[in-house]
């Protein structure tokens, strides 16, 4: 069963501190939610959680281990990542890129099985693009892009996911058919999820548990319902709030 | 639809790079018969003369225009890579352009071939460290500021050669005129050139599907099991290397780096397990058939190969751009 812990973390970006000694331990079938204001470093925690960002104190643990002792190949087995942008679109169809998530389980010079195409077909399908595999990366749009990656993190089949914004460039019906699909995947044993969102009503549909980021490196961490209200919220984002209640959920609305 | 496809391209491919040396040593002012050239090929020296032309001439001369088609081809699809630009060849981070300066100013001071080339190297050596060690000055080595400063080393050596040509005396220009656009007709000892295609090969294969990660940008690289800035220094020492190999043994030979390795990808997609060591067989072939025409079709006068790649090259590559839309 992995989890994933952080002790005492402590990021900042160009002499501003992010978060200070964060300590939180996100464990399986949770789906937790980084929320903040712009700036706030949401990003910088989530390469953190990843390996990819070294912190300026404190530690980040899968398991037992400290996440800076494993190879970067056990990494990308124990975790995949969405980023917030694809980077330049270099010649290479869909299929392609959704195969390049089986890279950490494939040997050097082992070609693809049966088996890895598969997972890419289920990737696909499971985003809607089963009709697009041979269609290059250049003639899609931003939204079709955007699935393209998620399958491609589907396909690396990571038991933790660490999301930048998923819903990135995705129609309404995308944004609740994508944001379920990682629900359910986080509901596996085993997995979970950490994803950074902005719109407060998908945290509160979909999370489980939350971190929020506010200025000066402070952080408040727990179940969704014990941090996510209206007082919080307004302390995050420094704008004014309406909560409307419909059946028994709150939803938020800038005023 | 392209990967059922490379199979196919692979085994033309395979098939069609021994033909061309075939072609290569058929072709010439000594009319040698099929017959005869398998003889010769064989060891069988009975006919001594085609056995030299053969042997000392048409072979080596063959097998040095497959070796450099190979390494440019396969130094451009590096490039491409590495600078994540299409546009890129071998000679865009200006490692040419030291070769050609250091290779001109040896013709000017009245030097041999075997100096030319020795100091062609050095060039190119030297040009790369210089724009390697530039652009990681300061800043973080990103791809761009690499791709800036190999342009703009480019374009200073660019200034340098015309000076030289500027002041040469007029006897001397024809033939730097043969150099900078890539001429084979020195080109007699393939064996270094060969083993640094093999050398390259080998070292791009073993990183083929590291590369194939790299097309996704380097975060992705990196989240997917691999480093990306070791993996970036290794291309750049490889391509760079393999580029060096190519300018020292033919000048600089345009066209076959930038146009292989699209046309490959238009034909097969971008997997590099199969565009790699597609790109060293078309490439070889190609300038291998090149060079063949460039000696042999305004015979007794040659042309510099560079020109021949260029007016064979463009309209296929056109040709298959416009029909892949």
């Amino acid at each position: 069963m992995p989890s994933l812990r952080a002790e005492e973390l402590s990021l900042s970006i160009a002499g501003r501190r992010l978060c200070d000694k964060l300590s939180v331990t996100l464990h399986p079938s949770e789906n937790w939610v980084i929320l903040g204001a712009n700036g706030s470093g949401k990003t910088t925690l989530l390469h953190t959680f990843a390996g990819l960002r070294s912190p300026d104190g404190g530690r980040v643990y899968i398991d037992e281990t400290a996440i800076h002792r494993m190879t970067s190949r056990q990494r990308a087995q124990h975790i995949g990542v969405l980023f917030q942008d694809p980077e330049t679109a270099f010649p290479a169809t869909v299929h392609e890129t959704v195969m390049t998530g089986r890279y950490p389980h494939l040997d050097r010079w082992r070609w693809e099985s049966k088996e890895d195409y598969r997972a890419v077909d289920m990737a696909l399908a499971a985003v809607g693009m089963e009709g697009m595999t041979q269609r290059p990366l250049a003639t899609l749009s931003g939204g079709e892009r955007r699935r393209v990656e998620i399958a491609a993190l589907l396909t690396q089949d990571a038991p933790i996911c660490l999301l930048d914004e998923p819903t990135n460039h995705l129609d309404l019906r995308h944004q609740i058919h994508i944001l379920e699909l990682l629900a359910d995947r986080a509901r596996r044993s085993g997995h979970f999820n950490i994803s950074v969102l902005h719109d407060v009503n998908l945290a509160t549909r979909f999370g489980t548990h939350a971190i929020l980021l506010f200025d000066n490196g402070e952080y408040l961490h727990g179940s969704l319902s014990e941090v996510l209200n209206r007082a919080n919220l307004e302390r995050l984002y420094h704008c004014r709030l309406r909560e409307i209640r419909d059946e028994g959920t709150g939803w938020f609305l800038p005023m | 639809m392209l990967m059922s496809r490379r199979p196919l391209i692979m085994l033309i491919l395979l098939v069609a790079a021994p033909m061309t040396i075939w072609f290569a040593l058929i072709q010439g002012s000594l009319d040698i018969g099929a017959a005869q050239l398998w003889q010769s090929l064989r060891g069988n020296a009975d006919h001594a003369t085609a056995y030299q032309v053969i042997h000392e001439l048409r072979l080596p001369r063959a097998l040095s225009a497959f070796a450099v088609g190979g390494l440019l081809a396969l130094s451009g699809a590096l490039l491409q890579v590495l600078l994540r630009n299409p546009l890129a060849d071998p000679y865009v981070l200006g490692i040419s352009g030291g070769a050609a300066v250091a290779a001109l100013l040896s013709m000017l001071g009245g030097l041999g071939i075997g100096w030319i080339r020795g100091n062609a190297f050095l060039g190119a050596l030297a040009s790369m460290m210089l724009v390697f060690g530039l652009s990681r000055l300061g800043a973080a080595w990103t791809h761009n500021r690499l791709l800036l400063t190999g342009v703009v080393m480019a374009a200073g050596w660019g200034a340098l050669i015309s000076l030289i040509l500027a002041l040469a005396p007029s006897a001397q220009v024809q033939s730097m005129l043969f150099w900078l656009i890539g001429d084979m007709s020195y080109s007699t000892q393939p064996g270094m050139a060969l083993l640094a295609l093999m050398g390259g090969l080998a070292v791009s294969l073993w990183l083929a599907r590291a590369l194939n990660l790299l097309l996704r940008g380097e975060n992705t690289t990196a989240a997917l099991g691999e480093n990306p800035v070791y993996l970036r220094f290794v291309i750049y020492l490889v391509a760079s290397l393999l580029t060096a190999m190519a300018v020292t043994l033919a000048g600089s030979v345009g066209f076959v780096g930038l146009v292989i390795p699209h046309l490959l990808r238009l034909l097969g997609g971008s997997d590099h397990r199969f565009l790699l060591p597609a790109c060293v067989l078309l490439g070889g072939g190609f300038l291998t058939v090149a060079d063949t025409l460039a000696r042999s079709w305004t015979a007794p006068v040659p042309l510099p190969v560079g020109v021949i790649t260029a007016l064979l090259g463009v309209p296929v590559f056109l040709f298959l751009l416009v029909r892949s839309r």
